[in-house]
């Protein structure tokens, strides 16, 4: 079946099979390769990106479902002449990852939390990130790194 | 996964046609597909109803709120008619799984769903809400029959739930932290016809308390609720918590309900 979405601003036009996944369509037919596939259990988030302006868990969708959608990954984040996002900045500059598995679901996931709750507490960040398991545990400075993100964000 | 077919109607008469014919309705998806990727279930036919518009949007109409089947968790969670009219319903959508599952998860996906923990069957049974589907309406009462089991037809859908408006409701949930669903969640609603008391979590499907309903009726006090004795001898236990453990829960998660519906 074909599926038209929209990604990274590019509009692409795929001919995948029913039971592909989201994830699938994004790592193996457009080879953007940042979105991480954790558990494939949508329990841990590495697979995060943004549909329709809402984080998704992008091993639980279909691409079917994703059809006309507009979908940023990890990849569409930074300016085309490489300057990162100020969640990328900051999670670079507060050391907000250890391994860096789970890192672009959590950028992704930062991101669209700041863009929802621009004032959100660190509280309110730890409870937003639910959906993002960090398995090095380094979730004192991914919150950190979120706040900081908050911030340069409203800038 | 299974190889499947695939429709996505934009119509609802399209929709019923293709799940007359056998098809598996895919709502969000967000237990189902993981179910399919299990292979729990090997659907031949999915009819995606994500391309209906009636399916979606949220009313209100005279005393009652009415939200479409196919609306999101994030959108009841955040829905100014929500918000306004049943609090404590917002606050329940925006306490399932966590923000990427309820961007996606449906209401009516939850409700025909009826997995014993999850939290929308409780508002639904509390609220005394009735489920509408393409072809009749059902009492929550006479909707829900237990582990994942409904009063839903092969190939019927739900296309809206219709809301009674309540005086005060809330809903406590304690959390499975892995699953995110509820180990013991109770939806307190004070309504017109009295006092309604929905758990979810701690049994083989949602029920009402009536032991909890008369106290609270007769006062609607934490304090009430806390010296209701509750029977574990009907409720589940398994590696996460004893039956006693639940029935404690829910004296715990009836008090802060009735706090928070106070507040």
């Amino acid at each position: 079946m074909q599926v038209s979405l929209n990604v990274n601003g590019q509009a692409v036009t795929l001919d995948a099979a029913p039971n592909t996944l989201l994830v699938q369509a994004i790592r193996e037919h457009l080879e953007l390769t940042g979105t991480h596939v954790g558990c494939d259990t949508a329990q841990c988030g590495a697979c995060t990106v943004i549909m329709n302006g809402s984080a998704v868990k992008s091993c639980n969708v279909l691409l079917a479902q994703a059809q006309g959608a507009s979908i940023t990954t990890i990849e569409g984040l930074a300016l085309p002449d490489g300057t990162l996002h100020p969640m990328q900045t900051a999670f670079k500059e507060c050391h907000g990852l250890q391994c860096g598995f789970c890192t672009p679901g959590m950028v992704m996931s930062a991101v669209d939390l700041c863009q929802k709750m621009p004032h959100a507490s660190a509280h309110d960040i730890r409870d937003m990130l639910e959906g993002n398991l960090c398995r090095c545990t380094g979730y004192q400075n991914i919150v950190l790194a979120v706040q900081q993100g908050a911030a340069a964000m409203k800038a | 996964m299974y190889a499947f077919h695939y429709e996505r109607p934009t119509t609802l008469a399209q929709a019923i046609e293709q799940l007359k014919a056998g098809g598996q309705a895919l709502a969000g998806g967000q237990t189902l597909l993981a179910s399919m990727k299990q292979r729990l279930l090997a659907p031949e036919l999915l009819v995606d109803l994500g391309g209906i518009a009636a399916l979606q949007g949220i009313a209100k109409d005279g005393d009652d709120l009415i939200i479409n089947a196919f609306t999101s968790h994030q959108t009841v969670a955040h829905h100014a008619l929500v918000l306004q009219h049943i609090p404590g319903l917002a606050q329940l959508a925006n306490g399932i799984g966590d923000k990427q599952i309820r961007a996606m998860g449906t209401l009516g996906g939850s409700v025909a769903n009826n997995d014993p923990a999850a939290c929308y069957p409780a508002a639904v049974l509390a609220l005394g809400a009735t489920v509408v589907t393409d072809r009749r309406s059902l009492a929550a009462e006479d909707f829900f029959q237990g582990l994942y089991s409904t009063a839903l037809e092969p190939g019927e859908l739900i296309t809206a739930i219709r809301f009674p408006i309540p005086q005060r409701a809330a809903y406590a949930k304690f959390k499975q932290s892995a699953s995110r669903f509820a180990l013991v969640g109770v939806f307190v609603a004070q309504t017109h016809a009295g006092v309604r008391v929905a758990v979810t979590g701690a049994s083989n499907g949602v029920f009402r308390h009536a032991g909890l309903e008369a106290a609270l009726n007769k006062s609607f006090t934490p304090e009430a609720a806390r010296a209701v004795v509750i029977d574990a001898s009907e409720l589940n236990g398994d590696l996460h918590a004893s039956a006693d453990y639940r029935a404690h829960l829910i004296t715990v998660q009836t008090e802060r309900a009735v706090r928070q519906a106070l507040a």
